[in-house]
């Protein structure tokens, strides 16, 4: 799937929720469900600045894709790491870098999009995308 | 007489927000306090009929304003107990007046070897100026540990003074576990050697109330914006004979005496160390803020303060789970608290959605939170306009979120 097909579902699952609460009921179970961090890569270098909680991200290339595994100690975190695994782990560097990822907005993650919440989202995408530009410069 | 609630709440317009269409629980007063209608329309005020730069115009607004800023610093003087009021220096926080005590004290006083004693439970504003100063004089911090209940370890205390100790900076409450510290042992222990004290009250001077002559501080530094007055306030409290001692920190208008190329005299107290146009209007806002303080009484606020606190800390304990960071004998309008493992932003990112405000985090404390093995806490905080209702929603609130987690 696209990027943009994958951010298709993601806000059509959120579009069932009414309450704010099932949202974040969702986002726990997403983050209880994302597959499990491996432990080598829990290092120092590997944590993103600016967040409250603690995000692990690392990623690798596979037949000219990125993939990424995440992590964080804050579960509702977790589950936005997962959100971004889901929507961009798997594809090349150059739909990466391209992307617009108009889901934040559409399932009412844009709150956590402020500077002031701290919460690493904006530290999680801009690292995203240098890694894949990382691997981008690297095929050249 | 006692705390007429409703009557306190109705003077913070603040209070009437909704927050996701909820009504707003605030318990967020130690990050900072609201402010009353009567502050807010003091500074309003200030800038609409006495608009003019002071101590130095002669014309009728400069000193009208000048009379109105002394006339603030008259107020801070009488709520502290000051002997005279140019021993109370406006600032423009609590860290400002560290760092300034850290500088000019510092500078006059501190050299290589010299040791200064702050606690394990200060807040950063109150490590890192005299961290600092030590990188620049080879000097040597010393910190009194504190026990598992966040009580400061006082045969420690007592072990850490000696003839190399130059000055003692410790907190009266704590930020992030509301330890209400033996401020008079700390201060007459540091006597007994004639050590001097710097008085960190950010956290008391709004719930405990301060006698700067009583207490015998040497030094006594606290925010405005946490006693109800306006950000950009704060204050810096000295002992007359060691604050004519310390060297100028900052350089300016105002501070001196006599300038030229070859030699500059500085002016007397206060305005030694008030370099530059000060906070005008926030000073006289924060004075405005005392006479609130003043007028409810601050034994009043206590007992109001101390009575939720007992409250809130029975109601949180029956939630399963809960572990209290911070029981001190002694405790004061903080309660840090975690629920299993939850992490606290969790915690608070979903109490936000709730309408309910509170701090998460390591509080700007991090060698408690290193102390303790937690990445932070959530931490509830109460001022004068709290309720037992608020408390009763907060409970009910986390109750619900720690099933979400289960």
């Amino acid at each position: 799937m696209t990027i943009n097909e994958i951010q298709e579902e993601i806000i059509e699952e959120f579009a069932t929720f009414d309450e704010w609460m099932d949202k974040y009921g969702y986002l726990i179970e997403l983050g209880n469900d994302l597959e499990p961090y491996d432990d080598t890569y829990r290092v120092d270098q590997n944590i993103l600045d600016g967040c409250q909680s603690k995000v692990w991200l690392h990623a690798w290339m596979e037949d000219g894709k990125v993939y990424f595994m995440g992590d964080s100690d804050a579960i509702i975190v977790k589950g936005i790491v997962a959100l971004m695994i889901r929507v961009l782990s798997g594809q090349s560097p150059d739909d990466i870098l391209s992307s617009e990822l108009k889901f934040v907005e559409e399932v009412g993650l844009k709150d956590h999009l402020s500077p002031t919440r701290s919460n690493g989202l904006v530290a999680m995408i801009k690292q995203m995308r240098l890694f894949a530009l990382a691997f981008k410069a690297k095929q050249a | 007489m006692s705390i007429n609630i409703e009557e306190v709440r109705k003077q913070f317009p603040i209070l009437e927000t909704q927050v996701y269409n909820k009504p707003l629980v605030y318990f967020d007063s130690a990050a900072t306090t609201h402010k009353p209608q009567r502050v807010i329309d003091k500074i309003d005020e200030v800038y609409k009929t006495l608009n003019s730069n002071i101590h130095r115009g002669v014309h009728y607004l400069s000193n009208q304003a000048t009379l109105a800023y002394e006339e603030a610093r008259n107020k801070v003087q009488g709520f502290i107990n000051a002997e005279h009021s140019h021993q109370v220096i406006f600032t423009s926080g609590a860290t400002a007046a560290i760092n300034l005590v850290a500088n000019s004290f510092g500078e006059t006083f501190i050299n290589e070897g010299d040791e200064i004693v702050v606690s394990t439970m200060e807040h950063h504003s109150n490590i890192v100026p005299w961290q600092l100063l030590c990188q620049r004089k080879k000097a040597v911090l010393k910190v009194i540990p504190i026990n598992q209940d966040g009580d400061l370890e006082m045969e420690a205390y007592k072990s850490l003074l000696s003839d190399k100790t130059k000055i003692v900076a410790v907190t009266h409450v704590s930020n992030a576990l509301g330890t209400v510290n033996p401020i008079q042992d700390v201060i007459d222990l540091a006597h007994e050697k004639n050590i001097p004290v710097m008085v960190d009250a950010s956290q008391s001077v709004q719930h405990i109330g301060i006698d700067v002559q009583k207490m015998d501080c040497d030094l006594l530094v606290f925010s405005g914006h946490k006693i109800y007055g306006p950000t950009g306030t704060g204050v810096c409290y000295g002992k007359e004979d060691l604050l004519n001692q310390m060297v100028p920190w900052q350089g300016g208008g105002e501070m001196i005496h006599k300038v030229s190329f070859t030699e500059t005299t500085y002016n007397e107290l206060p305005f030694k160390f008030e370099a530059g146009t000060p906070n005008i209007a926030g000073a006289i806002g924060l004075g405005e803020a005392i006479d609130f303080v003043s007028e409810l009484g601050v034994d009043n606020i206590a007992a109001y303060e101390d009575e939720l606190l007992q409250y809130a800390t029975n109601k949180l304990m029956s939630i399963e789970g809960m572990r209290i960071i911070g029981t001190a004998k002694k405790k004061s309008s903080v309660i840090s608290f975690l629920i299993n493992d939850i992490h606290p932003f969790d915690i608070g990112t979903l109490l936000d959605r709730m309408g309910i405000a509170v701090r998460t985090g390591h509080h700007c404390a991090q060698p408690i939170m290193d102390l303790y093995e937690i990445p932070g806490t959530l931490r509830a905080s109460i001022a004068v306009y709290n309720t037992k209702e608020e408390i009763d929603q907060l409970v009910a609130a986390l109750t619900k979120v720690a099933v979400m987690f289960a």
